[in-house]
């Protein structure tokens, strides 16, 4: 298959991806806010830190209040970061890359990208976001049921499907290092109505609040979260498992190629450096300083897998 | 008024006959819920167009009429017929053309005309495409004017647009109506990208050994007609290029693909002659892909059409396609060519001016219905001033009689309305075949009265059915 449209497909779900962690970093972000009015700046802040827009935020907006976020992130057309912004970056790509789409892949995604533009064509009043969160949500499902349920798994599946879990691991990732570094001074008074909310929002961000109440029980604890969203190989938004998707993607071009490229390599490594690890030596080294060093190599890993497949033009 | 196509006002022509059975036994609404849910369905595929300077706008539909243009078994044989004399002549003229110039020696075709015209290739002399082919395809622009009566308005022998309309209009038509497709036994146009890559495919260059890797090659999402482009690539099963992913390598085309760089063997182009190299052509081309004139020269890519077909459809030479059939297949054209003055000739340009308000003035290397004058429709300052462009530059128009134009019906608020269409069927050549699905493109001007059908201008388009009685 052509490089570009390799890239295309790795990119549209990327976008789609980054989407849906928007969305869904919004609604955990509300609900905080909803809970303790007043003194909401924080939560929002960490918001936007999460997306890595604080300071194009603050540069436009100053003061981060729900309403300006929810511009900014949302329905603001220029910036590219905003939910509006991404879909059409996700539907723009798809238009490009149109005849690796089933035409059921393609129509839900246009159709999503219909819907959504009109959806969030103006400002949206604040008793209205949880709807129209859910149908951000709910339209991004429609786009990966159809691609579930039609597209070949040939190597363009796979593209899509390394796209979607290195843009995974990155939220899930970046959520936990801020809001872990965030809520960290609190540990020492764990137990608190307050605090529970909060470590409970990390839990809403990633859609695992019940999953992991299911696995662990009532007790929300920092330790037994960073275990589930890093090594729990069976919460579909921890690190482990989006690693084993990369490399069993990475595996199957490997094999359908006829040749394991340098990023299949890659993979298997970060997968051994971080993930190959207990707990407690996460914990001994740092937290902060693990997932930096794995944000680093996950970004490492998707330039050369643009390498490595041709996505752009060497000279 | 249904089935005046070609006929009188108070006549039910034949072909429309079964349709409008149905159509009148329709419960009150039902096709204007129809019509309306159509617009949703052509947005949700995304089968849109994009109109230059038009920012805000920046992909529209083009709007859809339910009611189809049917054309009789007869008909259809008819006119398929005197198609394909036609492109069989435009196919041997351009042979000649880059060869011999047997047309040219013979006095039967100005010299004049091809030398100065900058849509001759002069890098095509002597050169002999793969399978013979110069016109891989072209959409034959048609109207008629009675119900015997067709008139060729222009070959498109570059590359003409239009076929992903005349392929997903039946398709809604399918989604819409199944019924009709049951009861009346309307010929299928699905096969046409079957054969688009069958045609395509037996094209080959000399340097394909195997089985003939076929891309279509884009100018890309901006242009116009990409929804197209991507249809035919997908229907095709075809790669669908930019420029940008192709280059020469080891004396082949080559795209980078996810595996490096593997050899395509034919092109089918949706750019122009002078985008396609600018190591050969316009060098300022993004387009294109430096050298790929010289693999193609050297027998190692098809471009379908090939490069230089533009002086088979160039306005100035149109008037001249009687003789070029001729002279070709030393027969009578079967079908009409529009009587045309020729500007550069100064009688024929005096008698032009004298009649302005009567005529349809064109520009030679005009497209897309602009920079045309219709005279019966234009107000008086916009005569005078192409009464100055043309005594400017006599040698850039042609002029024509407007033409009688059939209608047919369309289904508007108040009930049907008749309103001018035009015609395009998709040929396609190959070495040993031309073939031509039996239907085509059929455009409408929307508005009352107007003759203008093009897509940038208000036209629209609906489904073309030919009965298979």
């Amino acid at each position: 298959m052509l490089g570009k449209t390799a890239s295309g497909l790795f990119w549209m779900f990327r976008y789609l991806e980054r989407a849906e962690a928007t969305a869904r970093l919004l609604d955990a972000g509300f609900r905080i806010a909803l809970t303790r009015a007043g003194s909401s700046r924080s939560e929002w802040e960490s918001v936007l830190t999460t997306v890595g827009q604080l300071k194009a935020f603050k540069e436009r907006h100053g003061d981060a209040t729900s309403s300006k976020v929810m511009e900014f992130l949302l329905t603001d057309r220029q910036n590219p970061s905003s939910i509006i912004c991404m879909v059409k970056a996700a539907r723009d790509n798809a238009r490009a890359v149109r005849i690796a789409l089933t035409r059921e892949v393609w129509e839900a995604t246009n159709e999503s990208w219909m819907t959504l533009d009109k959806l969030l064509s103006g400002k949206i009043a604040e008793a209205d976001l949880p709807d129209v969160l859910t149908t951000i949500r709910q339209q991004n499902a429609l786009v990966r049921g159809a691609t579930n349920g039609t597209m070949l798994r040939n190597d363009g599946y796979n593209f899509l499907r390394l796209g979607t879990f290195v843009e995974r691991a990155d939220n899930t990732a970046r959520i936990l290092d801020v809001k872990y570094y965030l809520l960290l001074p609190s540990v020492s008074q764990v137990g608190s109505a307050l605090d529970i909310k909060q470590w409970e929002t990390i839990l809403r961000s990633v859609s695992a609040l019940r999953s992991y109440t299911w696995l662990n029980g009532a007790t929300v604890n920092p330790r037994d979260i960073a275990q589930f969203l890093i090594l729990h190989e069976q919460m579909p938004r921890s690190l482990a498992f989006c690693y084993n998707k990369i490399a069993d993607n990475l595996g199957y071009l490997a094999k359908n190629y006829d040749n394991r490229t340098e990023a299949c390599e890659m993979a298997d490594r970060i997968q051994l450096d971080y993930l190959g690890r207990s707990m407690d030596t996460i914990f001994d080294d740092g937290l902060h300083e693990f997932i930096e060093g794995f944000l680093s190599a996950n970004d490492r890993l998707a330039r050369q897998i643009t390498k490595d497949y041709s996505f752009e033009v060497t000279a | 008024m249904l089935g005046q196509d070609g006929g009188r006002s108070d006549e039910i022509r034949p072909a429309y006959q079964a349709f409008r059975k149905w159509l009148d036994a329709q419960p009150e609404n039902r096709v204007m819920r129809k019509s309306e849910q159509a617009e949703n369905f052509f947005r949700k595929i995304g089968i849109t167009f994009n109109v230059y300077g038009e920012e805000a706008a920046d992909e529209r539909l083009i709007p859809f009429d339910v009611v189809p243009r049917v054309l009789s078994g007869n008909e259809w044989r008819k006119l398929s017929k005197g198609i394909e004399q036609r492109v069989r002549a435009i196919n041997a003229f351009l042979y000649d053309i880059y060869h011999r110039q047997e047309i040219l020696r013979a006095g039967r075709v100005p010299q004049s005309l091809i030398a100065n015209n900058p849509a001759f290739l002069s890098k095509m002399m002597g050169f002999d495409p793969p399978g013979g082919i110069y016109t891989h395809i072209i959409g034959t622009d048609i109207v008629r004017t009675g119900p015997d009566q067709f008139y060729v308005l222009e070959d498109n022998a570059r590359t003409p647009s239009g076929v992903s309309y005349m392929l997903e209009n039946r398709e809604i038509m399918l989604q819409m109506f199944p019924e009709l497709f049951a009861d009346i036994p309307i010929c299928e146009v699905s096969d046409y990208p079957t054969w688009l890559r069958r045609s395509l495919s037996a094209c080959a260059p000399a340097a394909c050994l195997d089985r003939p890797t076929v891309a279509v090659l884009t100018p890309g999402t901006f242009n116009s007609a990409y929804f197209e482009h991507s249809f035919l690539a997908d229907q095709m099963g075809a790669e669908l290029i930019e420029g940008s992913d192709l280059r020469v390598v080891d004396g082949r085309v080559a795209m980078r693909t996810t595996q490096g760089y593997k050899p395509v063997d034919v092109i089918y182009r949706r750019i122009d002659d002078e985008y396609l190299d600018p190591l050969n052509f316009n060098p300022d081309s993004m387009l294109g892909v430096p050298g790929i004139f010289d693999v193609y020269r050297a027998g190692g890519v098809t471009i379908a059409n090939a490069p230089g077909t533009g002086i088979a459809d160039d306005k100035a030479l149109y008037s001249y396609m009687p003789e070029i059939v001729e002279f070709y297949t030393g027969e009578r054209p079967l079908l009409e060519n529009v009587p045309t003055w020729r500007c550069s000739e100064p009688d024929q340009l005096a008698e032009v001016l004298d009649k302005l308000d009567e005529l349809v003035v064109k520009e030679v290397h005009g497209s897309g219905g602009y920079g045309m004058l219709i005279g019966p429709t234009a107000s008086k300052a916009e005569i005078e001033e192409f009464r100055a462009k043309l005594k400017d530059n006599p040698d850039g128009y042609i002029a024509q009689p407007t033409l009688a134009l059939s209608t047919v019906p369309i289904f508007t608020e108040q009930g049907l309305a008749p309103r001018h269409v035009d015609f395009r069927p998709f040929v396609l050549m190959a070495p040993n075949s031309i073939d031509i699905v039996p239907g085509g493109l059929t455009r409408v001007a929307m508005n009352e009265g107007s003759l203008v059908v093009n897509s940038s201008q208000g036209g629209g388009t609906k489904d073309t059915w030919v009965l298979d009685d």
